[in-house]
């Protein structure tokens, strides 16, 4: 017995060391060389723009904060990070960092002192980026942006969860290597299914959000290779990451090339997108920046994607709903509660109107097997973010302040079995549970009240 | 000591209509721009979203969008001996306050003047001589044109979503659209709203008439749209609360949709709400403004350098400012000298009331602010004035821009005013009634004009801002002249009773009455620096980076609403300052 504790003290101790030796192990990464012919300015100019499609900003500017300074905190399962200062200042930022230095940070997850990033950090994403474009990076990030400031804040993670080197063995098991993912273009037959592929994989890194997670938190496909990429990923400040696979009712299946780049572009689309807040930031921050034939590609690639195996909910337009209402015939209290809150801009014929109130019918927002984002928008309310082709903030009030979890939930399942749409009955135990995160007091009264010190 | 603030490129004030549009051209010539607005900040959301903004209380009876007239207000009095008393609580008029100011509660109506409005006194004195002006009316020609202000009426149009159907363009008539209007470059961005049951009644009666009806251009957008700034509009759903109230739906044109989501991105603007300017500041020998003094929302007094002061408050607060900051010479009755508070005109506003039985569905609680059913016939040169006996025109309009019980249901003529008679009434009429309205000119006379008040004083320790003003005759005429041809009209459509309220021989102005908003004049605009405040671009004569935008450069008052016409002078104004001043700074008219 006591012989067999042994061995198993030995064996545990073994498989330790291994780990250990596994995080431990350097690792090495290919050197990048440096482009010195290129046209310097150029390269600035390019390194901002990819900047932009890879969202550095989202991280690293907090809000009112100086450009790249950092500082923003990131709520994540082990406690809050603190996104690092990435201007090029010497003393707080890196401004001391090589082109192998910044390589390794941003497509290897490993920072200068040779620790593990936090996966916040979405370099299994960024591995993807090419050579040339890491170089454009560096160059924008060294010379296109304002040296500040900001020591780095501590991030607030205890003992032992704030130990680097088990993340070294997630990083190593789960985060592939640039050299072994390599952007292939040569892997679509369509050089714009190619490119857009490259910038929803790589520097978009839309599977972040979008993509679900396994229990080890790494997303379950990184490319088209598997099934569940892109399928719809957790809930992000009360707003569900959308499928964007090619879903008929609530993925992009309904959804033309055109409705996505109009979406990625200004926020809006004509009928069919309601953003929430991530998803806002990400196009004020990112996609509204990148060219039309960008903003093309992606949608191609998107397109592209087969529905997944998944399909709760379903839409095939039908007249009932709109001659009922339209007759004065309400039939629940659900309807009874569109008809008095909602149909003066959606309209009983839950079409809405182009570009201002979003159509009801078929809307694969409405459609989404969680209900969580319809029950957070009807309870506080949402605007569209000002971008620069569609500067209107236009917005929906919340009706927290008038409805009981109990109508909120009637008035959804309404809309989602109406019109043609199928999807699942909300209950009123997932509205309380939204209600319990929001701010108890109704929306501020005025936009001075907002901006009051 | 005032706090200094770092000295801008300009510095507006006011932020509504002609402060937005202001600030749009002048960040869009690459200006830093400061508005200083004394109210609040106000959007959509969440200031006027649904349904809490449909609140007839909180709207129409307690104001809540409206100017608050405890700190600020005027006084008001029918001649030059009496003692003008202040206007304590909204009655005739309602200036508005906070980001949109006006242009936020507005009801849509979305004219452009005449031709013949802009040189009316030359226009009147050929078709009927001078002796035909009474000696008193100071009426004067606009130093503009119709032509030259045509670019910026489309401009503002275009801006506003306006919903209507042209009646002339290119100098082609258009079927169903005003025959007698000046000629549009082109037709409206939208088509016209639907009528209601009394805008359908209206075509009727005037086409019995033989008169022309056509839609009111209204900015309450019939469809959805998005204006040269990608700025959207949703169709109006004709809630029936615009005037009085925000949109909740971004159908009504406003500053607050229409141009403020593309200033609220630029980094060359900046709005500072809840600053409440007191002066402008002028240097030594008055003949430039250096800036102005405003009191910001801790009640610090605060100074703000400016190269270029624009004053682009609610028109009597405008002129306001002038006076008190020593821009020109005051105007004085008695001699005819000075120009500022000169020739304040206001509008002649009257309605005829029509009851039917209950055959008659008018559902009164339908309302699109702007839209309904007008017509020309007895405005501009298609009114024989010698036979009318009055100088200026009207028009007459179907209109409902939304009624509901706390704002007040007419009843017929002989109702009781209270008891189960008057509930019966009510009851019977709400359904079962509308109203059309005439809109007259109003007149400037030599009586009728803005001074600083002797006696009383606003929140702030400055004198209030006077008002002299009182039916003349002419209006009076006019009034009586256009309600009986409406009540003429409305004989036609077989009412079971109607009421006219035309204005009485020798009634007094009633400030306790709710009108109109149209106040107009005070700062006027002309070619003679010793007639006018302002010259054609609405540059001051005797300051020249100060300049007042908004209907206190109406010489007098046409017809119609102001709000197409401040909005095309606004542009006009910007024009010249971009264009001109920008470059040589200095009096753009040569004195």
């Amino acid at each position: 017995m006591k012989k067999f504790l042994l061995s198993l003290i030995t064996l545990a101790v073994l498989v330790f060391v291994a780990l250990l030796a596994f995080a431990l192990w350097p690792t090495s990464t290919p050197a990048l060389n440096a482009n010195t012919d290129a046209d310097q300015a150029a390269l600035i100019e390019k390194g901002r723009y990819l900047a932009d499609a890879g969202d550095c900003t989202a991280c690293h500017t907090a809000p009112g904060g100086k450009p790249f300074a950092g500082g923003l905190p990131i709520a994540s399962p082990i406690g809050t990070l603190y996104s690092s200062n990435i201007t090029p200042d010497k003393a707080s930022g890196i401004g001391s960092y090589s082109l192998d230095d910044f390589d390794r940070a941003v497509r290897h997850g490993i920072s200068a002192n040779g620790s593990s990033l936090y996966p916040a950090m979405p370099y299994p994403a960024y591995a993807r980026t090419s050579d040339d474009d890491m170089r454009a990076l560096y160059a924008y990030f060294m010379h296109g942006v304002a040296p500040v400031y900001a020591e780095n804040r501590a991030n607030d993670v205890p003992w032992p969860l704030s130990m680097r080197w088990p993340l070294a063995i997630w990083r190593k098991v789960f985060a592939p290597a640039p050299q072994a993912v390599g952007f292939d273009a040569g892997r679509y037959q369509d050089p714009q299914v190619a490119r857009g592929a490259y910038l929803v994989q790589g520097l978009g890194h839309c599977g972040t959000c979008h993509t679900p997670r396994a229990l080890t938190l790494q997303e379950k496909a990184l490319d088209e290779s598997g099934a569940e990429y892109l399928s719809g990923g957790p809930v992000i400040d009360g707003w569900l990451a959308v499928n964007l696979r090619g879903n008929p009712a609530d993925g992009l299946g309904g959804w033309s090339v055109d409705d996505i780049v109009a979406t990625l572009r200004s926020a809006r689309s004509p009928s069919h997108a309601v953003l929430g807040g991530p998803m806002s930031d990400v196009v004020t921050h990112s996609t509204q920046h990148l060219n039309d034939a960008d903003l093309q590609a992606v949608a191609v690639y998107l397109k592209s994607l087969p529905p997944s195996a998944r399909q709760v909910s379903s839409f095939k337009a039908d007249p009932t709903t709109a001659k009922a209402l339209a007759a004065g015939q309400e039939g629940s209290r659900g309807a009874e509660l569109y008809v008095d809150n909602c149909s003066a801009c959606h309209r009983t014929n839950g079409q809405g109107y182009e570009r201002v109130f979003p159509k009801i019918a078929g809307n694969s927002s409405v459609l989404s097997e969680d209900p969580v984002s319809l029950i957070r928008l009807v309870l506080a309310g949402s605007k569209l973010p000002a971008t620069a082709s569609a500067p209107s903030e236009l917005g929906m009030p919340g009706f927290a302040w008038r409805m009981s979890d109990e109508e909120v939930a009637q008035l959804l399942t309404f809309i989602r079995s109406s019109w043609g749409n199928q999807a699942p009955a909300v209950k009123p135990e997932q509205v309380a549970q939204m209600r319990a995160t929001l701010p108890k007091e109704s929306p501020a009264v005025s936009r001075t009240d907002i901006a009051k010190p | 000591m005032a706090n200094a603030k770092a000295k801008v490129d300009a510095v507006i004030v006011g932020m509504g209509w002609t402060g937005a549009i202001l600030a749009k051209e002048l960040t869009d010539a690459g200006l830093h721009v400061v508005v200083l607005e004394r109210g609040a900040d106000r959007d959509t959301q969440p200031d006027f979203a649904y349904p809490k903004v449909v609140d007839e209380l909180e709207g129409s009876v307690h104001r809540r969008y409206l100017q608050s007239l405890a700190q600020e207000t005027v006084t008001v009095r029918h001649n030059l001996t009496s003692t003008a008393v202040p206007y304590r609580q909204m009655g005739s008029f309602k200036p508005g306050t906070g980001v949109g100011g006006a242009g936020s509660h507005w009801s849509g109506c979305h004219f452009r003047a005449l031709p013949e409005d802009f040189k009316l006194r030359s226009n009147v004195e050929q078709r009927y001589g001078a002796s035909f002006i009474p000696s008193d009316m100071s009426i004067q020609d606009f130093p503009v044109s119709y032509e030259d202000l045509e670019p910026h009426f489309d401009h503002f149009e275009y801006v506003c979503g306006t919903s209507g159907k042209a009646g002339v363009i290119s100098g082609v008539k258009q079927a169903g659209g005003n025959p007698f209007e000046g000629s549009r470059s082109r037709e409206f961005p939208l088509g016209p709203n639907p009528n209601y049951l009394g805008a359908e009644m209206f075509y009727k009666g005037a086409r019995e008439m033989g008169w022309d009806p056509y839609p009111i251009p209204a900015s309450n957008a019939s469809a959805p749209y998005v204006n040269p700034y990608s700025c959207q509009m949703g169709p109006c759903n004709a809630c029936g609360f615009c005037s009085d109230y925000g949109c909740l739906n971004y159908s009504k044109a406003s500053p607050n949709i229409s141009i403020l989501p593309v200033l609220r991105q630029r980094k060359n603007f900046e709005l500072r709400t809840h600053a409440q300017v007191l002066k402008v500041n002028l240097d030594s020998d008055g003949k430039k403004a250096t800036g102005v003094t405003y009191l910001d929302a801790q009640g610090r007094e605060v100074e703000q350098q400016a190269d270029l002061v624009l004053l682009c408050a609610f028109s009597l607060y405008n002129v306001h400012l002038m006076l008190l900051s020593g821009i020109g010479k005051p105007y004085d009755p008695q001699t005819g000298e000075g120009t500022i508070g000169r020739n304040y005109s206001y509008q002649n506003l009257n309605r005829v009331v029509l009851f039917f039985g209950k055959e008659v569905q008018a559902n009164q609680f339908i309302g699109i602010g702007g839209a309904g059913t007008t017509m020309d016939n007895l405005n501009g040169n298609q009114l024989d004035n010698a036979k009318a006996g009055f100088v200026g025109g009207g028009i007459i309009w179907a209109r409902q821009p939304g009624a509901g019980p706390v704002r007040g249901i007419n009843v017929p003529p002989g109702t009781p005013n209270w008891g189960t008679a008057w509930k019966q009434a009510a009851s019977d009429a709400f359904r079962h009634s509308f109203y059309f309205e005439v809109q007259g000119a109003c007149m400037s006379y030599k009586q009728h004009y803005l001074s600083l008040d002797p006696t009383y004083k606003d929140g702030f320790g400055r004198p209030l801002l006077r008002m002299n003003f009182d039916w003349h005759d002419n209006e009076i005429k006019a009034s009586q002249y256009l309600v009986g041809k409406a009540l003429e009209m409305s004989k036609v459509l077989n009412p079971t009773a109607m009421a006219g309220d035309a204005k009485k021989s020798g009634e007094h102005y009633n400030i306790t009455k709710y009108q109109s908003t149209h106040t107009c004049g005070g700062a006027i605009m002309g070619s003679d620096p010793k007639t006018s405040a302002l010259n054609r671009y609405l540059q001051s004569w005797d300051v020249h980076n100060v300049f007042a935008i908004g209907a206190n450069a109406f010489p007098q008052n046409n017809g119609y609403n102001p709000t197409g016409m401040v909005g095309a002078l606004a542009y006009w104004s910007a024009k010249a300052i971009r264009e001109q001043y920008l470059k040589n700074p200095g009096p753009l008219v040569q004195a």
